[in-house]
């Protein structure tokens, strides 16, 4: 690909102009379905934009005794991580910067977010955000690994590190969630405890902890902080697309050229806001649970459940089949 | 982490009213809980004592919004036993009635509240949708959504038409099938499930021991309800079963509520289909002639305790009032012992407190912190040297 070519891909398609208004969509599209869930109307397609633009134009806080610096920095830092991880996801066919690898660049990238949330709580002087910061942490340990082993699973049956690849391999085949469907499943909650969504929005508990980790936080740095957990959404979505659902391929079609990326991108499309509607289904449908039924319940089930594939996976590889 | 002190209130996203805990933890876990309930005081009593008896029902009402007619009624209840003035059945009944709705509705928002307090957003949602017809049906038969305005002493205000109570009891067979769906829930949905089961132990002897009443205690299996015990209006010639559990945490108020919510149901469609004819209010005087009397009455959170005390006059002597909230806090403090920051909002909520209605004042003396109550003649005598203090001697 022309360097003019990467560079449109990095800043226009799929990269980050059509990162910010997707971002904003798949919000949109979460809160729609989540409101229909809970048998409301819930709010039209611009609130997530303006929503944004309101926190941009509000007073910006810093919190006495606390460096203005770093209380800037991390969202900014945070939002980064998450829209970098973006451009390694398949969005209308292979990546141009997927790399061998890229899989777990992309898991590191989108752990990222958590670790600076600890630091922004527990920098901002506040008990609420420093037990958020505490349980953001304390949660970090239980959903990464399961998450991981979720993930692990179609890039050992695919045989390689890179995402590109392994949809390559699928799309010849069958679904990853075919074969895999406890680790899919595994993967998705686990995703939703990443995302710090209910049942696992512990850290940020309205009733117990006001907003936990982000009490302190106001204005152009919510605002920053907000779009980049709207891009770890699609992202997330976006990568478990790609490990199980075969990203933007449909096995056994070709399409080449253009007709081609565009077919490419509607399937991504479509299984993306598949997958956000499970997220928003599980999110409706249950209420939240305590830190330490997650920490008993995410190593007494969840892991397992996670290593248990993972054998199984090695197996069927084993055997050769399919 | 070192013990911290963790703040919920005055103000707090939990709650709908200012009280505060001042919750000492280590880590998670609670170590020690103070609480501070007075930042409402009104001086309802103290008001209620300088006015004729209808301004006094009128201000009497306005003690809680949410049980409005409960506090009404017992109002209405003991001044006209004081006045020798006993309202028809036909009111008797309507006042039975518009008690039930609004337990009914009490209860519905209460289930929001607490599944809101657990994240469970859904639940929120729908209890308040179904508490819509509730609030409609009240409006419809007394005109108002809050504050009914129902009772006048010696009676109700407004009648009951038969094309109302047709309405009436078509919407209140819809609910009785929503309470059903609700049953099943509470015992199906297991994030509810994890956070009740178990959380806020009260036994049934600590639960007497403190004083506890209502729901709260009926969830600890303590057999007790005012509405059969000591009937009143129309309770003593009505089907009623009470609720109870003996799962004595969370988990049982929450059963014992909603189990509420289908009998209360059943008890509405009841009085409406058995209204009786006749008048709906009796002539009562102005005046009441001396005495006391203590006007019990089963308001959607517990026993709700007037006292009234009238000397001749078209005033009242003297008025307390004892709110369900007051005998339920000292065993939410002891509930609360050894759990985590997370099981605050839940167990607080489990009560149903209603907090500007149990504000009272306590003196505490600054410096040491001693606190203690005050009495008539140095309250009086505190006042006029405070006045005279701040704007000098007449």
């Amino acid at each position: 690909m022309s360097s003019v070519l990467l560079a449109l891909y990095l800043i226009v398609f799929p990269g980050f102009l059509f990162l910010l208004g997707f971002a904003w969509f798949a919000e949109w599209w979460d809160r729609k379905l989540t409101a229909r869930f809970q048998n409301r109307v819930g709010p039209p397609l611009v609130q997530p934009f303006a929503d944004f633009v309101k926190l941009l134009a509000k007073e910006d806080i810093v919190t006495e005794g606390v460096s203005a610096r770093l209380q800037g920095a991390l969202p900014l830092v945070a939002f980064a991580a998450v829209a970098t991880a973006f451009l390694y996801v398949p969005v209308v066919g292979g990546s141009p910067f997927g790399a061998p690898g890229d899989l777990i660049l992309v898991l590191y990238l989108l752990t990222l977010p958590t670790v600076l949330l600890f630091v922004l709580g527990w920098t901002s002087r506040n008990v609420f955000a420093r037990i958020g910061a505490v349980r953001a942490a304390s949660q970090l340990f239980v959903y990464e690994v399961p998450f991981f082993l979720g993930c692990l699973g179609p890039a050992l049956a695919a045989g390689t590190w890179s995402l590109g690849d392994v949809v390559a391999a699928q799309s010849g085949g069958l679904w990853t969630v075919l074969l895999q469907p406890l680790g899919f499943g595994v993967a998705i909650v686990a995703l939703q405890a990443k995302l710090e969504r209910t049942p696992f929005d512990i850290p940020e508990a309205e009733t117990e902890l006001v907003a936990g980790p982000l009490t302190e936080i106001t204005g152009r740095k919510l605002a920053m902080w907000n779009l980049g957990r709207d891009i770890a959404l699609v992202t997330g979505a976006g990568l478990l697309a790609a490990l199980f659902l075969g990203g933007p391929t449909i096995p056994g079609v070709s399409v080449d050229g253009l007709a081609g990326a565009a077919l490419g991108f509607a399937v991504f499309l479509g299984k993306v806001l598949f997958l956000l509607a499970i997220l928003a289904a599980i999110r409706a449908g249950v209420g939240r649970i305590r830190i330490d039924q997650l920490v008993t319940w995410g190593w007494g089930v969840l892991t397992p459940l996670a290593i248990a594939q993972i054998a199984l996976a090695l197996v069927l590889k084993g055997v050769g089949w399919p | 982490m070192p013990e911290v002190e963790f703040p919920i209130g005055p103000q707090h996203p939990a709650l709908k009213e200012p009280v505060s805990f001042r919750v000492l933890v280590d880590g998670e876990r609670i170590v020690r809980l103070d609480l501070d309930i007075s930042y409402n005081h009104r001086g309802v009593e103290k008001g209620a004592e300088g006015r004729e008896f209808t301004k006094a029902l009128y201000l009497i009402e306005r003690i809680c919004g949410i049980c409005s007619h409960a506090h009404a009624m017992n109002f209405a209840k003991g001044i006209e036993a004081l006045m020798g003035v006993e309202a028809p059945p036909r009111a008797q009944y309507i006042r039975t009635l518009v008690g039930e709705l609004e337990r009914l509705h009490s209860h519905l928002l209460w289930l929001g509240v607490l599944a809101h307090e657990i994240g469970y957003n859904t639940m929120f949602m729908y209890t308040w949708r179904d508490r819509e017809t509730v609030m409609d049906l009240l409006e419809e038969i007394s005109g108002n959504r809050v504050n009914y305005g129902m009772n006048r002493l010696g009676g109700v205000r407004r009648d009951i038409s038969d094309a109302l109570r047709a309405r009436a009891t078509e919407g209140l067979r819809g609910l009785a099938a929503r309470a059903l769906f609700y049953n099943q829930v509470i015992r199906e949905e297991q994030t509810l499930l994890v956070r009740t089961r178990g959380v806020g132990r009260l036994p049934k002897d600590r639960a007497i021991a403190l004083g506890a009443v209502g729901p709260t205690a009926r969830g600890s299996g303590v057999d007790f309800d005012v509405r059969r015990d000591d009937p009143y209006a129309a309770y003593g010639e009505i089907p009623l079963r009470v609720m109870t559990s003996e799962a004595a945490d969370v988990f049982g108020r929450v059963e014992v509520r909603v189990r509420e919510i289908e009998e209360s149901v059943q008890i509405a469609i009841h009085l409406l289909e058995t209204l009786p004819p006749g008048e709906i209010a009796a002539k009562a005087p102005r005046t009441a002639p001396s005495g006391e009397y203590v006007s019990r009455y089963e308001a959607p959170r517990g026993e709700l305790v007037h006292y009234i005390r009238t000397n001749g006059t078209d005033k009242a002597d003297r008025v307390s009032v004892r709110t369900p909230t007051l005998a339920n806090w000292l065993s939410v403090v002891e509930a609360i012992q050894g759990r985590v920051i997370a099981d605050i909002p839940v167990v607080v909520a489990a009560i149903d407190p209603c907090l500007s209605c149990t504000s009272r004042t306590t003196f505490v003396e600054a410096g040491t912190g001693d606190r203690s109550a005050m009495e008539w003649d140095d309250l009086v005598a505190y006042g006029i040297r405070y006045y005279r203090d701040r704007e000098g001697s007449p």
